[in-house]
């Protein structure tokens, strides 16, 4: 009953979004309020759908009903309850209900609450969005259906991926999908602004809060995901500039682009046809992703399965979207007026060049990830593009970018002045090469250039701190007048020096790990030591416990710093019996930024084992930054007030305060 | 029925959320517009002007800017007032009232399966002792769960072997013959069913560590048939066809001339050509039975059960007949019988204290006992 309402749940969704991907359409054409209407309820109903059905799954999950085939394959009885919850989308047809769910959560949500968008923007909004739901959905219904069912139900489940059996499941795939697929609600303004031949600084104005979520999320999302690729995995790495995080980190990329063309837009009228773009390529760089993970194209703890007919399927539905987008784009986006003007020099200009670096770099990252993909299948000829290849490409994009960050928010809109502008960041200049000294000064071997990639982001951070206190006039004016300022300042400039620092703090973070992280990997026996930046870990011994769907080998390590015993970690080695499978389970220590992190290898015959100890310094950087960055996003969403771009005139006298 | 019912609401309820609007003449007044956005911009330079975030030139710029554009969205604005098509009202609500059934009907009818209850853990586990959850995998899964908690029951992985390699879970039955020999000992009989389950699970050939075992068996007991037989195997895998013959024709000398593997031996010295005593199986017999469908290799098992029973009702002497039975029928899920033959071989016994006493023993292990 339950499988099967659900089943039939998700029917009914297509067919409500075949339904809202055609009325709202004619509505808007005979401008007829009742059929545009249509639209709205429809989205809420698709919601309530396709939610029932989504909770219905999570039903058979926890009831371990294994006469429907996906909780078979996935669950298992003896799973805690937890991972019988997150086990829902920790398999293909489960993550794609995840996403078709979280699909109709945003178009239920314009439905809800976008009152303060004209009704024929609306209807047109949300009949893209049924198109791209209606597409998803077949897909699900026609070659990944998480409701199909066995007859003879086996007795128990062939559990889930160990390596998937952590918290991590649960919050990284629902943040990464809320971001993914929040950006198809801009992808649908665009294209419903492209078709009704309405685009100017309104339409930003409407789209902002909508980019904005996105973007929250999958930065949360991708910041989450490298953490618990950290501490799971057993390596201690975070980043590996695989195929599925490049996938994830392209649409970060460019819909960082497209928050700050929009911005543009909305204060200015300006770079309308490149804002546009932006919105298809980001969704587009979205859909790439789930094509690439999804497909098996790449194998990796990402592809669950494997079926040529999915990938096919996805290919289409990307051909269809993206070629049908641009060709859209292609003709319309000559029509469109030109808007605002602006010199070079300018806020204008800075997020030009701002737009510039994040694309190119995305452009870096989307060759490096397609074109091994390319040989592979054109030439036969397997080679993986990795760190190398991006640290001399990707690095000096992101390097030029860091260093226009601080300047950017403190130019003026239309025609801006460097020299002002330079002179007043001189005490962040300052304050970075201090840091550059420091580090020098401080550093023990490593590359020559950390020192000064961690000047560059004190110098970051010090620009955006700057920002504020220029706009607050902290130092020129009284105490008072300076805190009166402040709380009067918009958030959404709290919310850019926020994120701006966090870039700054996250480059720091990257640098000292990857500088100074030091790794010791040995065979220890019970009561060994090992000395590793001035900590003395000491194995105090090797026992068995039995978990609910594993048995694990824990060892005790007793950590000391100069005598002083400050912990007691325990790293294990999980085996699952179901899928004749073990994980390795690290321990951290964690003091101020910095991370001790043991992770356990093969235990020998005579009851040694190998471990990896690494010390890993201001290495929660790397996630606070991006963290920081989110808390921004959060500000700049909160701040109610509309953006107004006072452009400067052109004989007006030079002031000191930047114009917001 | 209730399962339909359930559809017909929730079918309703989706055309219900087209119809809604439908029937409402609506109103364009909670709309947003682009002319209302200019005009809170409008306000909002005023009061950053009056907060002195901006200076007034800058705020004087902007306000010609945003005026302009707000006269340019004020002309543009659709001056026609909303119409009402009733044509295409009429056309969204049989969409609605017909289309919607008709699609999810017609995509739910081949992908689901409304005839299939729910079976959640939690009620199968009450009704177990139907005959779905009575099933031999069932068993096997219920048997593995306690062997989970209970490693170290020893008997329990000595029942559990036989039954996983007679599923063809030949990887499953490699581990539970180790965890039997782990728990329960070493003997020649367990080294050798452990040799027999790698042999199987490599697809029939005596791999090196198969061998090991076979060997350690034979050093244990030099004369366990089922080690003999393998090592022979093994010379003929290897092509020393003479050594893998006088292995065999050692089995079969000393071999008791009931014992059920002698047809199978002797085939086998036929194959290597060691001097056919008696040829059961002709080679075309021995092809035809590697590729039996599964369903011909059952018919082939019961068949051999059979004929092993009626040889015990003659002769019932041999113990260790008596448990081959038992346990042939336990895996092939028959329980009944083997209550059956376990009974009968009892009775066959009766009159010998010692042998009863290993019956007794041996159907104990088999899960029978008492």
């Amino acid at each position: 009953m339950i499988a099967e309402s659900g089943h039939y749940a998700l029917v009914l969704a297509l067919g409500l979004a075949l339904i809202q991907s055609v009325i709202p359409l004619i509505g808007a054409r005979l401008r007829d309020v009742a059929l545009m209407n249509v639209a709205r309820s429809a989205a809420l109903a698709q919601l309530l759908f396709v939610g029932a059905s989504f909770v219905a799954l999570v039903m058979l999950h926890v009831n371990s009903d294994f006469s429907v085939a996906n909780v078979y394959e996935n669950s298992h009885s003896m799973k805690p309850l937890l991972y019988k919850i997150t086990g829902v989308w920790g398999n293909h047809e489960g993550s794609m209900l995840l996403w078709v769910s979280i699909l109709a959560l945003f178009g239920g949500l314009v439905a809800a609450f976008g009152n303060n968008l004209p009704l024929s923007l609306r209807a047109h909004v949300l009949a893209v969005q049924a198109w791209v739901a209606s597409a998803f959905y077949l897909f699900i219904l026609v070659t990944s259906n998480p409701f199909l069912r066995i007859a003879n139900p086996p007795i128990e489940g062939r559990d889930l991926n160990p390596v998937l059996q952590d918290i991590g499941l649960a919050v990284h795939p629902p943040m990464l999908y809320l971001g993914y697929v929040g950006f198809s609600i801009s992808f649908s303004f665009a294209i419903a602004a492209l078709m009704e031949g309405r685009i100017d600084a309104a339409w930003a104005r409407w789209v902002r809060p909508w980019t904005l979520v996105a973007w929250i999320f999958l930065t949360l999302g991708i910041a989450m995901g490298s953490y618990w690729a950290y501490y799971e995995l057993g390596w201690g790495g975070w980043w590996f500039w695989d195929p599925v995080e490049n996938a994830s980190l392209m649409p970060w990329l460019s819909g960082t682009a497209l928050l700050h063309s929009a911005v543009v837009m909305e204060k200015r009228n300006a770079l309308k046809v490149w804002t546009i773009l932006l919105s298809i390529l980001t969704f587009s760089l979205s859909l790439l992703g789930t094509f690439l993970v999804r497909s098996g194209v790449i194998t990796s703890v990402h592809a669950f399965a494997t079926d040529p007919t999915r990938g096919v399927f996805i290919l289409l539905i990307l051909c269809l979207f993206i070629g049908g987008s641009l060709a859209l784009f292609a003709g319309r986006a000559t029509s469109l007026k030109q808007g605002g003007l602006f010199a070079p020099i300018s806020r204008e200009g800075a997020l030009v060049l701002n737009n510039l670096l994040l694309t190119v770099g995305c452009a870096v990252v989307l060759f490096g990830t397609l074109y091994p993909l390319a040989m592979e299948m054109l030439a036969d000829f397997k080679m993986s593009v990795g760190a190398p290849f991006y640290n001399l490409t990707f690095a000096p994009l992101f390097t030029l970018l860091l260093l226009a960050v601080p300047f950017g928010p403190m130019l003026a809109w239309k025609r801006g002045d460097l020299l002002g502008v330079t002179q007043r960041l001189l005490a962040a200049g300052v304050a970075g090469l201090v840091a550059v000294a420091i580090a020098w000064g401080w550093a023990r071997g490593g590359s020559a250039l950390a020192p000064l990639a961690i000047g560059l982001g004190i110098f970051v951070i010090a620009g955006a701190v700057t920002d504020i206190v220029e706009r607050t006039g902290l130092v020129r004016l009284p105490f008072a007048t300076a805190l009166h300022r402040a709380r009067g300042l918009p958030r959404s400039a709290w919310g850019s020096a926020f994120a701006h620092a966090g870039l700054g703090i996250a480059l720091i973070g990257i640098v000292c790990e990857t500088t100074w992280n030091s790794e010791h990997i040995a065979t220890m026996k019970q009561s060994d030591v090992v000395h590793i930046a001035g900590f003395d870990v000491k194995l105090d011994g090797l026992f068995q416990r039995q978990g609910p769907n594993f048995r694990e080998m824990i060892a005790e390590f007793n950590v000391s710093h100069d005598g002083e015993t400050l912990s007691v970690m325990t790293p294990s080695k999980r085996s699952f019996t179901t899928r004749g499978s073990s994980t390795t389970e690290a321990a951290l220590l964690t003091s101020g930024a910095s991370q001790l992190y043991i992770s356990l290898g093969d235990a020998t015959a005579e009851g040694a084992i190998a471990v990896r100890i690494y010390h890993k310094p201001l290495v929660l950087l790397i996630w606070w930054g991006p963290v920081l960055m989110a808390l921004g996003g959060v500000l700049s969403l909160s701040d109610r007030r509309l953006r107004v771009g006072a452009p400067k005139p052109a004989r007006a006298k030079q002031r000191l305060q930047p114009a917001e | 029925m209730t399962l339909w019912f359930v559809f017909a609401l929730m079918t309703v309820a989706a055309i219900f959320a087209v119809l809604l609007p439908l029937g409402r003449n609506g109103h364009a007044q909670d709309q947003g517009s682009e002319v209302a956005v200019y005009k809170d911009q409008l306000a909002e330079i005023e009061r950053d002007l009056a907060a002195g975030l901006i200076p007034a030139p800058e705020a004087e710029a902007a306000r010609v800017e945003i005026s302009r554009r707000l006269l340019a969205a004020a002309a543009s604005e659709p001056a026609a007032a909303p119409t009402s098509s009733l044509t295409w009202r009429r056309v969204a609500a049989v969409l609605a009232l017909a289309g919607l059934p008709l699609v999810a009907i017609g995509v739910y009818i081949p992908l689901g399966s409304p005839r299939l209850q729910d079976f959640p853990l939690a009620e199968r586990e009450r009704g177990s002792g139907s005959g779905m959850a009575q099933s031999l995998e069932n068993l096997v899964a219920q048997v593995q769960d306690h062997l989970e908690k209970n490693p170290t029951d020893g008997r329990g992985w000595n029942v559990l072997a036989p039954v996983l390699e007679r599923l063809g879970r030949f990887d499953d039955a490699v581990r539970a013959y180790r965890n039997s020999l782990t728990y329960n000992g070493e003997n020649a009989e367990r080294r050798s069913d452990l040799g027999e389950a790698m042999a199987a699970a490599a697809g029939g050939v005596v791999t090196a560590e198969a061998k090991t075992e076979f060997e350690r068996a034979h050093a244990l007991n030099a004369d366990d048939p089922k080690a003999n037989y393998f090592l022979g195997l093994a010379a003929e895998q290897d092509g020393r066809k003479d050594d893998a013959a006088t292995i065999w024709r050692g089995l079969l000398a000393k071999a008791p001339a009931d014992a059920p593997w002698r047809v199978l031996v002797q085939s086998s010295l036929a194959r290597v050509g060691g001097g056919s005593t008696m040829p059961a199986l002709s080679d075309e017999t021995i092809a035809a039975s590697k590729e039996m469908a599964e369903g011909d290799r059952n018919a082939m098992v019961r068949g051999m059960v059979e004929r092993l029973a009626t040889r015990l009702k003659q002769n019932g002497d041999d113990v260790e007949s008596w448990l081959r039975l038992v346990r042939a029928y336990l895996v092939m899920g028959e329980r009944d019988k083997a209550v059956g033959a376990s009974a009968d071989a009892r009775q066959a016994v009766a009159s010998d204290a010692e042998r009863l006493r290993q019956l007794n023993e041996g159907l104990r292990t088999l899960g029978l006992g008492g």
